[in-house]
């Protein structure tokens, strides 16, 4: 399935602020972030947190291709 | 009960008069604003951007969670984006609460949240002309270690 996954920050930088992934119909948030690992190929880039449709999210929940997945690098806001 | 996530200069003052209340017995205002110097770097300016649908949901979450946590209706947060420079304020919160006590702890926790979840980053701009995203995980000295705070 093909997933959008939006990016910020240093990740946006590295990688773009859109992309678009294909994924197994199974898949979970751990296979969003090895492919993005994968890709961003030891840029050094700090670990991320990532959001389905605006909620943080865990390594097993699920990924569907309707969700909004977002990777969100450390916050710094304040 | 109010957030906002802003593109424009942030008037603490307007922010104050808004959660005033004749029920209130103590009133606090918190400006965060760009400091000149950040582990030793000379920082000219920060560009502040957001996922903002999420960060504006998580900053109501926070301030609502306070709201209940102390007991209070009176707060209000304003964070800015955009490109500021030194000493313009990024965020704002103000507090109401018929005790000092609670308006000091409601302050306390939506900055120490808000820094913990809202999903806003922050790009120093250096004197030497570098620019450089911040990662608070890996900062050297953190403002808790600054104040002596376990």
């Amino acid at each position: 399935m093909a997933v959008t996954v939006l990016l910020f920050a240093s990740w946006a930088d590295a990688l773009g602020s859109r992309l678009t992934l294909d994924l197994p119909p199974d898949a979970r948030v751990r296979d969003v972030l090895r492919t993005l690992d994968e890709r961003a190929g030891g840029a050094g880039l700090p670990t991320p947190m990532v959001a389905v449709n605006q909620r943080y999210a865990r390594p097993d929940t699920p990924v569907r291709e309707s969700d909004e997945i977002a990777i969100i690098p450390p916050v710094a806001g304040g | 009960m109010r957030t906002a996530i802003v593109d424009r200069v942030l008037d603490p003052t307007a922010l104050l008069a808004e959660v005033a209340s004749p029920d209130s017995g103590a009133s606090t205002l918190f400006v965060g604003t760009v400091r000149r110097l950040h582990e030793g770097r000379e920082v000219t300016g920060i560009d502040y951007s957001a996922y903002r649908p999420m960060a504006e949901r998580e900053l109501a979450d926070v301030v609502a969670e306070a709201c209940e946590r102390y007991g209070t209706a009176h707060l209000v947060v304003e964070h800015r984006l955009g490109t500021l420079g030194l000493g313009e304020a990024s965020i704002v919160i103000a507090v109401s609460h018929a005790r000092r006590a609670s308006a000091m702890g409601a302050q306390k926790f939506v900055i120490e949240q808000v820094k913990a979840r809202v999903p806003i980053w922050k790009r120093e701009h250096y004197a030497d002309g570098s620019r450089e995203w911040v990662d608070p995980t890996r900062a050297a000295v953190s403002d808790a270690d600054a104040a002596g705070i376990p």
